[in-house]
């Protein structure tokens, strides 16, 4: 490892420190400690290790207190450089995160730090060809996400082990969430590690949305992916207004809503527990597919009539017709709807085509966002978990692994239902049935604590609330550390990634959604279309 | 080596950190803190830290002989006697020699021997010897008296022969930290005195 000695990165020597309050290093004093910056990554070249290590502070120190109590003569230059080389020093404070092991410095040999270096092992910064090592190269498994904050190499997110688990993406409003967003569900689809389910709320992802001005349109994933993509509309007009025809059109008829689907509309439609549970007695006493159409239908005395039948108040009963009288405007509801819908989601994804369900004029209706997404992702569940059962015996029958992603998911999540709903079960255990989910929420502080600490990568953009950045780092290593690093990202393109599928945390600036990442994942312009149908017909028909 | 035109005078006195010198000529002593260099077995280079002038016999001082003289130089010229019953002596401290081609930045094995010539060192060889900066420690921790006018003088001597006098002079303030540890007040008097 002595190959770094002399290198032009060198800048100090470890002079102490401990594993758990991070190590001490002594900069040389030829090193510029203004060039230096918190969050940035530095490798300490130990006896047999190196260590991958992050900058946590920097402070100032001076070799003896009469420096500082009695300044030299600065206008002196000779005196004041030899004060400045020998009389004062600066130490940085870095975390070990990773040791590479050895020569061999290959991403299997990456641990987590278990020791510490010994005094006075050499320091550099990170390298390149570090960062590949740790993070891995472009390859099959690892799709090229961003830079770091400081050098110009490309960090890459493991999508194998992103996948295995449920994820999170947070950040403010207009920090870039629907940005990274985006970015990852098109590395899904270009990488072939999953397939994705998307609730589109605001027709991002589909088939076009806003730049970050706001002020133009990037490509969606149906443009990109084409054939490997289908677009499920709720809203037809939308669609025709845009230009786009969808694959599918989904209607979801008043049978199929249940009472849990009311009970996850409770915040939203404001209603008490007592009305909200009465929905399961209705269901009960008209019978599931009946229930909801027969109730909205009853008249002031048939409802007294039924509150006694049925024993439940009747205010309550007559405030939970008032609002669940507000759903029938909704025009994708129908009075009696099969599993087609659901059907022909579940076809799509046996094929593998990324399925992008887009709410269209529903974009602000979070009743109706809650309730379809529920309701369909609750059928899913279902058969997710029988194939998955059926599996146990028949391997072919494996289900395909499923990314399901929800905006505004604190509304699905939120501590008091979160453990009642379908997201809140597949938050926490579905992984086995081969689904996760893709959280993406401007206020993680309203998902429940249980199903935060679940997820296993989250990718934050910038947050400043106190309880958003804590409801993040929950049940994260280290977190004091990170929180510094969340509250001073930039507003724009960058994030602080960490969990199952980065090797250690670190912040990104997020590669650029423009022409060029539209030609690295894989599009050809329509206008030199023979090698998209050539892909199509691939598609079609199979690669012989 | 020899080069008699910087002959000043001889060794009368040697021990193994410091010598004491005669000067040939009345007053004709090397000034404070220059470098000197003897011959001998173990050529040894030293630095001057002390002047005296006194009379041949210790035990019989000079008497005044002035009173009638307009001038200093007239005392001397109507009593040429005189550059003969008194004699200048310089101190130096050791602190190297030569061995070979080589300056070593260490004590002499032996200290030069008595009668030993001593000549002033030109600039030549205040640059070969001030490639290097171990003489400072040994000057340093020698306890001669005045020791930071000593330094200062020498410094200054060194330093005017250099091409990158800023840099010799940065790099001359990290040795006096390390032979005074801490003592940056030290430091920054002495580099002040050079530098005034």
């Amino acid at each position: 490892m002595s190959d770094y000695i002399n290198q032009s990165n060198y800048i100090g020597r470890v002079i102490g420190g401990s594993i758990n309050r991070g190590i001490d290093i002594r900069l040389d004093s030829n090193t510029n400690v203004e060039e230096l910056a918190v969050g940035r990554f530095v490798v300490i070249d130990g006896i047999t290790h190196k260590f991958f290590a992050q900058i946590t502070d920097i402070t100032l120190h001076a070799s003896n207190q009469s420096l500082i109590d009695l300044p030299p003569d600065f206008s002196n230059q000779i005196v004041s450089s030899v004060v400045s080389k020998i009389g004062v020093f600066s130490v940085i404070e870095v975390v070990p995160y990773l040791t590479l092991d050895g020569a061999l410095a290959t991403s299997e040999g990456v641990k987590p730090a278990k020791t510490v270096p010994p005094h006075f092992a050499r320091t550099y910064l990170a390298s390149e060809e570090d960062y590949q090592t740790v993070f891995g190269g472009n390859d099959n498994d690892h799709f090229w996400l961003g830079s770091p904050l400081d050098l110009e190499t490309n960090i890459h997110l493991n999508l194998d082990r992103f996948v295995e688990r449920s994820n999170g993406i947070f950040g403010k409003s207009g920090t870039g969430k629907t940005f990274l967003t985006r970015l990852i569900l098109a590395g899904i689809v270009q990488k072939q590690k999953a397939v994705n389910l998307v609730f589109d709320m605001q027709s991002e992802y589909g088939w076009a949305g806003y730049n970050e001005t706001g002020s133009g349109s990037v490509k969606g994933l149906k443009q990109l992916f084409s054939s490997n993509v289908a677009l499920f509309s709720m809203d037809e007009e939308h669609s025709k207004r845009r230009n786009v025809t969808p694959d599918y059109l989904v209607k979801v008829g008043y049978n199929q809503i249940e009472p849990e689907d009311i009970v996850m509309l409770r915040d939203t439609l404001n209603l008490s527990d007592v009305a909200a549970d009465a929905s399961y007695t209705l269901a009960l006493h008209y019978g599931q597919d009946r229930w909801f159409k027969t109730f909205t239908s009853l008249d002031g005395s048939q409802l007294r009539e039924l509150a006694q039948t049925i024993g439940v108040n009747d205010r309550a009963l007559s405030t939970l017709r008032t609002r669940l009288m507000r759903l029938e405007r909704f025009h994708f509801l129908t009075d009696q709807e099969s599993d087609h819908a659901v059907d022909s989601i579940l076809q799509h994804i046996d094929k593998g085509i990324h399925v992008v369900l887009e709410f269209g004029r529903y974009q602000h209706e979070f009743a109706a966002y809650i309730l379809v997404a529920n309701l369909i992702t609750r059928r899913i569940h279902q058969r997710y978990s029988r194939r998955k059962e059926e599996a146990m015996v028949d391997e072919s029958a494996e289900p395909k692994q499923l990314v399901i992603t929800i905006e505004e998911a604190h509304r699905f999540l939120t501590p008091g239902i979160s453990s009642q709903t379908i997201f809140g079960t597949i938050a926490r255990e579905m992984r086995k049935y081969n689904v996760t989910l893709l959280i993406v929420d401007q206020r993680p502080s309203g998902i429940d604590d249980e199903i935060m600490s679940q997820l296993g990568t989250k990718l934050s953009c910038l947050l400043d609330n106190d309880n958003d950045v804590s409801a993040v780092m929950s049940g994260v290593s280290g977190s004091n550390k990170l929180r510094t690093v969340i509250s001073k990202l930039d507003s724009k393109q960058q994030a602080l990634i960490f969990g199952h599928a980065m090797p250690m945390p670190i912040a990104v600036k997020i590669r650029n959604y423009d022409e060029e990442a539209y030609r690295s994942l894989g599009l050809i312009e329509r206008n030199g279309s023979d090698y998209e149908l050539d892909r199509d017909a691939k598609d079609l028909f199979g690669s012989h | 080596m020899e080069n008699k035109d910087n002959r000043i005078g001889e060794v009368v006195e040697a021990t193994t950190t410091s010598f004491i010198s005669q000067c040939y000529k009345l007053y004709n002593s090397p000034h404070l803190g220059s470098l000197i260099k003897t011959g001998g077995p173990y050529p040894t280079y030293g630095i001057v830290y002390n002047i005296i002038t006194q009379g041949i016999d210790p035990s019989r001082k000079p008497v005044v002989r002035g009173i009638n003289s307009s001038s200093e130089e007239e005392v001397y010229r109507l009593n040429p006697q005189l550059e003969h019953l008194l004699r200048t002596d310089f101190y130096s401290v050791s602190i190297g020699y030569i061995q070979g081609d080589n300056i070593i930045y260490h004590l002499p094995p032996a200290p030069p021997p008595i009668y030993s010539f001593v000549q002033k060192c030109d600039g030549l060889d205040l640059i070969n010897f001030s490639s290097r900066l171990e003489f400072i420690k040994i000057l340093c921790s020698s306890g001669i008296p005045a020791l930071d006018e000593v330094i200062s003088a020498f410094i200054r001597n060194l330093a005017d022969s250099q091409q990158d006098k800023e840099n010799f002079l940065i790099n001359v303030g990290k040795e006096l930290i390390y032979a005074f540890p801490g003592d940056f007040r030290k430091m920054e008097s002495i580099l002040q005195k050079v530098l005034s």
